[in-house]
């Protein structure tokens, strides 16, 4: 990293899949980074500070609040967000059980949504519902009262299942 | 030409009464949604406000000097700068009679009435710049005294936040129907409570956002708007900004979550559109959640005195209620703060047979956020209000409580039928609705299974809560009172030439499955695929004139004006086909994407093939054809002021009496919206609802200190439902189509937040009861119930 007049660092990143290297302010969260220097405007600001989850994307495969980390904190990590797992196909039964079972309504708090549920079903197997709900609440939906949500994991879970036996 | 004798359910290939998934959403999940800040346009520039830091003051002087030497800053402007760019408004409607409230300034001029109303804006190059700049802007303010607490505020010798209106009475609505002495004189029972609804807000996940964006060259206005009601913000605009129709331009393309947050008119927003105009460069302003507790709406805010007076055979006589509501210092624009309270009087009582009934209500001004219509406006209060009630009648003459609403609902064969209150029910369905539920949930077994849990000191309630839910609203709601609000609705069909169907509808999509449900209807009455009708909504310039999304209208008002404008469209094609095919028009349908023979189903000829010729062969056509392949048609309820929805719910729940913490084992829900369009749809809209509400009963709450100021406006501490504390909702439904449309559907999206508080309320009292202790306030967190079981 490299300090300039305006208090802001070169920071180098992999952001899903790509090499990027930009000037951010030293005071610029990462999610702001994400949204407003590279553009990637799935990743959601909802209350930035930490509690509703909608800004949640994954950096060295981990869910992450990206309003709580800063961008220059982001140096030299890799960096996912749903742009990006939708790319590579990686939630693609997940997303399309959020469509089947409408486990999402506006939408805004979806993208954190589904890369906490992701890391959930890399962790476990079989989660009970209680377990499902446990893992997603720190991420808040006002719309659907989270039992589509519950119910979508669920469906992706006993196909992921099905198609391992 | 006849139609062809199908119903709006019959229609082969029909999408009526099938749960597909919305056609919009697939973008949603993928992050490719369009919200407001995801917009970014050349020169935009962003603005932030500095607000009142007070609950109440006076301006003495402000000092922008600094702030406006800030980097990047563009502008710095005060109330008085937008004065002559944005005439002020005034929310009253001559429907409230009496009801009173001050101009207001998109910026405060002069005095600060609220903890966080804006007064000064700063546009600059970044948002996180702007901020900056309003740190230095110097602004030296008066303390004058508050009046916050609502009954206070009317108290002799209240601080009065408006001295030229005299005292803080905004409204007051009294009635008084029957013999209400008479009823209470000579009934075997008579209860009496005072309610607490607190004060809670929408939280829409996505705040509210705006970009407005002013084109001299083309003297043109586009504002991209976080919004229920395009149409509404364009009249506004154009009337405080002096613009004509044609130079305002609405566009709300997603939108994160609304509830009747994003219906308003705020002074943020329009000093956004003023800036813009003013800067002549696109501007955007977000909110940031901290200023969206204190500027968003907060609704509710209710203490209501209640009484019931019953038989000895649990038959309700009489009902009394007395409304106090406090609404912040202004009525908000347009569509007035008086509403809610006006519902309450409506709504109270609603499911049950009952004459006499008498009641007050007084909306009060207060030094706090401005209140106004949130979700299910009125709804929850009225039904918390008549459902307690209904337990301590239940309870004072030893009745189960079950059995006293099977008594005293209304009968689903009296319809149709006038409330005591005097709105007008088409048909209900309560007593279906009701045994639906008992069945459901098996009532007898649960009341038997907390018996023994009782006997092991294990304390769990069941509640209910019947309810009826004003939906599809006609003029009565708005307009008759002044508000240019739209009541109709209108959908424009255009054929294209490869058979698909474009429809653009007045209504508009928030998530609740708008999109989906108008194609689905479409679809079906023209005859094509779902997947061959494209939804266009939320904009001025491409739609027809339309209302938007409130009061649970979309389905049944925007629905109807799709089936009709379907069926026109059909039968458009099928003239022109006819003449093509030489046969009649009556013996043709439109089925799948093809022109069929009616009788036998086979093919004649595929839309596409129709397209082809009506579009580019027109040649080939015989003189004087010219099929007609865009048709409007429009719809509003004329025959009831509203088309009530109604259904009743259930709660389990268990207490922990050492903790206060109120477990939610389960909850049940039937309701009735007639007919149903997308099943999943309608019920994901119940459970979003019964949520929200059990967010109200439990622990949603903007607290406030004694000087105005919110005491717990972030995310941290203002608590809503999430997803470990929920239970899971079973939804069934009761369907009583209003025969005052074809396709006879009613609005659903507000009922699970009408009923929930009360059946949840209900449901801890129920287990509180053996224990002498009862709560009565909204929310009932921990420290409620064990204040309530003298713990504390």
């Amino acid at each position: 990293m490299s300090a300039g007049p305006d208090n802001a660092r070169v920071v180098t990143l992999t952001v899903n899949g790509e090499r990027v290297s930009r000037r951010v302010a030293a005071r610029a969260h990462l999610v702001d980074f994400l949204r407003d220097t590279l553009d990637l405007t799935g990743t959601h600001v909802g209350c930035e500070h930490g509690v509703c989850g909608a800004c949640t994307v994954r950096v060295d495969g981990m869910a992450v609040r990206g309003c709580l980390m800063l961008a220059v904190q982001a140096d030299g990590a890799v960096v996912e967000t749903v742009e990006g797992l939708t790319d590579r196909g990686a939630i693609a039964d997940l997303q399309e059980a959020f469509l089947a079972r409408n486990a999402l309504q506006c939408g805004f708090c979806t993208p954190g949504m589904l890369i906490t549920i992701a890391e959930l079903l890399e962790r476990e197997a079989a989660p009970s519902r209680a377990a499902i709900r446990e893992a997603i609440s720190g991420n808040y939906c006002r719309c659907t009262g989270y039992q589509a949500i519950v119910d979508a994991v669920e469906r992706t879970l006993a196909a992921r299942a099905g198609r391992a036996t | 030409m006849s139609e062809p004798a199908l119903s709006f359910l019959d229609r082969p290939n029909s999408y009526i009464g099938r749960s597909v998934p919305r056609p919009n959403a697939r973008r949603l999940v993928q992050g490719r949604g369009a919200y407001v800040d995801d917009l970014r346009l050349p020169r935009m520039a962003h603005v932030a406000f500095l607000r009142s830091p007070r609950a109440h003051a006076r301006i003495v002087r402000i000092d922008t000097a600094a702030a406006k030497a800030a980097p990047g800053v563009v502008a710095v402007v005060t109330g008085e700068d937008l004065a002559g760019i944005c005439k002020p408004w005034v929310a009253v409607l001559s429907h409230f009679k009496g009801l009173r409230s001050p101009p207001q300034h998109p910026l405060a001029i002069g005095w600060l009435r609220w903890a966080g109303e804006p007064f000064c804006a700063v546009v600059a190059a970044s948002r996180a710049e702007a901020e900056d700049a309003v740190a230095l802007i110097d602004a030296e303010l008066e303390p004058l005294p508050v009046a916050v607490d609502m009954e206070a505020a009317l108290a002799p010798g209240a601080t009065v936040i408006h001295p030229e209106l005299g005292d803080n009475l905004a409204f007051e609505r009294t009635l008084d129907v029957g013999d209400v002495d008479a009823a209470f004189r000579t009934a075997a029972a008579v209860v009496e409570q005072t309610f607490h609804v607190g004060r809670h807000t929408g939280v829409t996940l996505e705040p509210r956002a705006l970009v407005a964006e002013w084109n001299p060259g083309e003297e043109k206005l586009t504002i991209h708007h976080s919004f229920q009601a395009p149409h509404m913000m364009q009249d506004i605009v154009c009337k405080h900004l002096g613009l004509p129709e044609a130079s305002v331009r609405v566009v709300c393309g997603d939108v994160g979550g609304s509830f009747g947050i994003k219906v308003h008119i705020y002074p943020d927003e329009m000093a956004t559109v003023a800036l813009a105009k003013l800067l002549a460069r696109p501007v955007k302003f977000v909110a940031d959640r901290l200023e969206s507790f204190v500027s968003d709406i907060h609704a509710r805010d209710h203490r209501v005195k209640g009484r019931m007076a019953v038989d000895a055979a649990g038959a309700i006589l009489g009902i009394e209620i007395d409304d106090l509501t406090g609404i912040g210092p202004y009525s908000v624009y347009p569509r007035t703060s008086a509403v809610e309270a006006n519902q309450v009087v409506n709504l109270v009582g609603g499911p049950y047979r009952h004459a006499n009934y008498r009641a007050r209500a007084r909306v009060v001004f207060q030094n706090k956020t401005p209140m106004c219509q949130y979700r299910a406006v009125g709804h929850p209060i009225a039904v918390m209000v008549t459902e307690g009630l209904v337990d301590l009648a239940a309870a004072a003459i030893g009745m189960d409580p079950a059995e006293l609403r099977r008594r005293n609902v209304i009968a689903d064969d009296a319809h149709p039928s006038t409330a005591a209150s005097g709105i007008r029910f088409e048909k209900l369905s309560h007593q279906r609705s009701l045994e639906k539920l008992l069945a459901m949930m098996d009532y007898d077994a649960l009341r038997r299974e907390q018996a023994a849990l009782r006997a092991r000191g294990i304390h769990r309630g069941i509640g209910l809560a019947a309810f009826i839910e004003i939906t599809n609203p006609s003029a009565a709601f708005y307009g008759v009172g002044g508000a240019r609000i739209s009541s109709q609705d209108g959908c424009t069909l255009r054929l294209n030439p490869q058979g698909g169907v474009v429809a653009a509808i007045g209504v508009t999509e928030q998530g609740q499955g708008t999109e989906a449900v108008i194609a689905q209807v479409v679809a079906t009455a023209v005859g094509v695929p779902l997947s061959d009708v494209r939804v266009v909504t939320g904009d001025t310039d491409a739609t027809p004139y339309g209302g938007g999304t409130w009061a649970c209208r979309a389905a049944g008002i925007g629905g109807e004006a799709a089936w009709q404008s379907g069926k026109a469209l059909r039968r458009n094609i099928l003239e022109a086909a006819a003449v093509m095919l030489q046969t009649n028009a009556a013996s043709l349908d439109v089925r799948d994407g093809s022109i069929v023979d009616a009788d036998s189903g086979a093919e004649r000829m595929k839309l596409s093939e129709f397209g082809r010729v009506a579009y580019f062969r027109p040649d080939t056509l015989p003189a004087g054809l010219a099929p007609e392949l865009v048709v409007t048609r429009h719809y509003v309820p004329k025959d009831y002021p509203f088309a009530f929805t109604n259904g009743v719910q259930a709660s389990y729940v268990e207490v922990d009496t050492d903790t206060g913490f109120v477990t939610l084992i389960k909850h049940w829900c039937v309701e009735d919206c007639g007919t149903v369009i997308n099943p999943q749809l309608v019920d994901e809209q119940i459970r979003g609802g019964i949520v929200q509400g059990i967010g109200a009963a439990l622990f949603e709450e903007c607290r406030y200190d004694g000087q105005g100021q919110m005491l717990n406006g972030n995310m941290a501490d203002y608590l809503v439902p999430m997803a470990a504390e929920m239970p899971d909702i079973d939804v069934a439904h009761v369907v009583t189509p209003t025969a005052s449309s074809e396709i006879g559907a009613k609005g659903a999206g507000e009922a699970g937040t009408a009923g929930a508080p009360a059946a949840v309320i209900n449901a801890i009292n129920d287990a509180l009861r053996p224990l002498g202790a009862r709560v009565d306030s909204q929310p009932a967190g921990p420290q409620a119930i064990l204040r309530a079981l003298g713990k504390v």
